[in-house]
């Protein structure tokens, strides 16, 4: 019996890591494609699905890219493995390039501004429910803002789009769907979450460490600052980096938001793409190297999430060494 | 000399129906270590947390009666019942200090645990806040211990150093009345009685209130000592008093271990 079910939690343990694993296999294979077309310059590569013919001699050369301004990121073709791309109609040698660019600035900004917006607000919230709301209060207000938690992404998208981008196109100017409004509709969407965790991590500050602080003469606002803060550091950041995991990974609300353009802002209030959302607006019709290309931005949306919640495990494993 | 005096002092929690103390009248003398025994659930440490009005960070408790403290400045005794702003409850509780059952560093360094009452209270000299961290430690017999990892979290020193730190925290302030609340029954019996030494020596600047299970503590430490019972004080007397000639039958069965 013993073994038994010795050997049910042992292979439950390696089937997830399995799952693991067989995701990133997957995702690479099919990846491989375009990592072997582009390389590592996908990820300062800002086109997308974009005809650029090549040179007939064999010296190389820049690479025009008509219309685009080209910054500092050299678009120097690799010439040797070069695949020609099969549905080339003009006579004239051209190849599609995809590059991850766009989509990947797009994640991190958009990313960037919910966490900016979302991280006081949830603070905030936290310390009120946590230390000074009445019981009554913050029980409610805690349900609350755990329901607020539960809604569907896609909700968030349809609320953002038809009443919270006119606004913050009115205020800050701009297009309705931009980076702003996506990024801050997603710090709408990761905020509950953050507030809750952080609120359960300042609840475990014990009592008569707070009463010591009190009892030496210490305010609210201090004993805040000095043992509350302090004393549930770990899961704080914890909770904001596993909002950041969420944020990064997120969906529908951002595909109602964010534009879907490839192009990269020159202010945030300019639409542009993010990882997820060029998947799922492309996956349809893409094929070839694009659909390769796509599943190269997969794995690196993977690669990121993963290394961003490994590293909020690593900080929740820490804390019980305190 | 009493430095507080309590009259007549009643005490109910929020949402319980009879009060957990009753009529308690009783003086905590200057410079002198009063204990407070009884069994489990009598109301000592409900009469302790009053003495700082601790219990007010916790909303609806019913105080009746008075306690005073004596204004060392002014020479009078005032009530603290009547405290109701939050600066005057500062001022309060840096006058009225208070150290717990389980030590509570709180999570930064050792001088920075022994230094925050002082800078809370507005005292940003470096030199002076080395000084008093060092005499503070010095006080509390740590000083030899901790001076060469005063940098280091105070996490990492042992239960019985931990207690020690948390006395040192509480005597820079310079209180002028300390409150134990069972300080060493987490500890070990050789930081129990570096404690108790301890406790004995700061009497010398402070005025001490100490709650004990401990009935060779009480008799070891204290001056006075008030035994009391299901929330009312049943005597109060000189601890040699209490200990060899108790006056009430009760005190005697306690103290002879004949229940509690
Ligand atoms: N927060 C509270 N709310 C309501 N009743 C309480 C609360 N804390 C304590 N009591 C009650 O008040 C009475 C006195 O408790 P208190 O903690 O003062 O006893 P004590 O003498 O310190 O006991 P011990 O020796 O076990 O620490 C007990 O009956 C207890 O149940
Ligand atoms: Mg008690």
């Amino acid at each position: 019996m013993e073994k038994l079910f010795q050997k049910i939690s042992f292979s439950s343990a390696t089937l997830v890591l399995i799952l693991l694993l067989g995701i990133f296999t997957t995702l690479f294979i099919s990846a491989k494609p375009a990592i072997a077309e582009f390389g590592l310059e996908f990820i300062t590569d800002k086109r997308w699905n974009q005809e650029v013919s090549l040179p007939q001699t064999k010296t190389p050369a820049q690479v025009a890219t008509p219309a685009q301004n080209l910054e500092d990121d050299d678009a120097i073709a690799d010439e040797d493995d070069m695949i020609l791309d099969e549905d080339d109609e003009d006579d004239s040698m051209t190849k599609t390039v995809f590059g991850g660019l766009v989509p990947i600035v797009g994640t991190l900004l958009s990313t960037l501004i919910a966490l900016v917006f979302a991280m006081p607000i949830a603070m905030g919230i936290a310390v009120f429910l946590a230390e000074i709301a009445s019981k009554n209060i913050s029980k409610y207000v805690g349900i609350a803002i755990e329901l607020l938690a539960a809604i569907p992404s896609i909700i968030f998208g349809m609320w953002g789009l038809y009443y919270f981008a006119p606004i913050i196109s009115d205020t800050f100017g701009g297009y309705q769907v931009s980076l702003l409004t996506a990024g801050l509709v997603l710090g709408v969407m990761i905020l509950p979450f953050m507030a809750a965790v952080t609120r359960d991590s300042m609840n475990t500050t014990p009592d008569v460490l707070k009463e010591s602080a009190y009892a030496l003469g210490a305010t609210k606002f201090e004993v805040v600052k000095d043992v509350i803060f302090p004393f549930s550091k770990v899961g704080i950041i914890g909770s904001i980096i596993l909002a950041l995991g969420r944020a990064l990974g997120e969906t529908m609300a951002v595909a109602f938001l964010i534009g879907a353009v490839y192009s990269l802002p020159e202010t945030i209030t300019d639409p542009t793409i993010s990882i997820p959302v060029a998947m799922a607006v492309n996956f349809g019709e893409a094929s070839g190297l694009g659909e390769s290309s796509l599943f190269y931005l997969g794995l690196i949306l993977f690669i990121l999430s993963f290394a961003v919640i490994s590293f909020a495990k690593f900080y929740f494993l820490k804390r019980t060494k305190v | 000399m009493p430095v507080m005096n309590i009259k007549k002092f009643s005490f109910t929690y929020a949402g319980a129906e009879i009060p957990s103390l009753h009529n308690i009248s009783l003086p905590i003398q200057k410079n002198k270590i009063t204990a407070l025994i009884g069994p489990s659930g009598c109301g000592k440490s409900t009469l302790l947390r009053s003495m700082n009005r601790i219990h007010d960070l916790y909303p609806g408790n019913k105080y009746d009666g008075k306690i005073e403290l004596l204004d060392l400045e002014t020479e009078k005794f005032k009530n603290i019942l009547e405290i109701k702003k939050e600066n005057e409850f500062i001022e309060l509780r840096q006058k009225v200090g208070m150290i717990f059952q389980k030590p509570t560093p709180f999570p930064m360094s050792i001088f920075d645990n022994v230094a925050y009452g002082l800078k809370i209270a507005g005292i940003k000299n470096k030199t002076e806040l080395a000084d008093r961290v060092e005499a503070s430690l010095k006080g509390s017999a740590l000083w030899k211990e901790v001076h060469d990892r005063l940098g280091k979290s105070a996490m990492g020193l042992s239960g019985g150093q931990q207690q020690r730190l948390c006395i040192a925290r509480a005597v820079a302030v310079k209180p002028e009345v300390l409150l134990f609340d069972e300080p060493t029954s987490a500890l070990d019996p050789i930081s129990t009685g570096a404690i108790e030494e301890l406790i004995v020596e700061l009497k010398k600047d402070v005025s001490i209130a100490i709650v004990t299970h401990n009935m060779q503590q009480a008799s070891r430490i204290s001056d006075f000592t008030a035994f009391m019972y299901l929330g009312d004080l049943i005597e109060y007397d000189k601890t040699e008093n209490i200990f060899l000639n108790p006056k009430e039958k009760k005190t005697e069965d306690y103290i002879t271990g004949r229940f509690g």
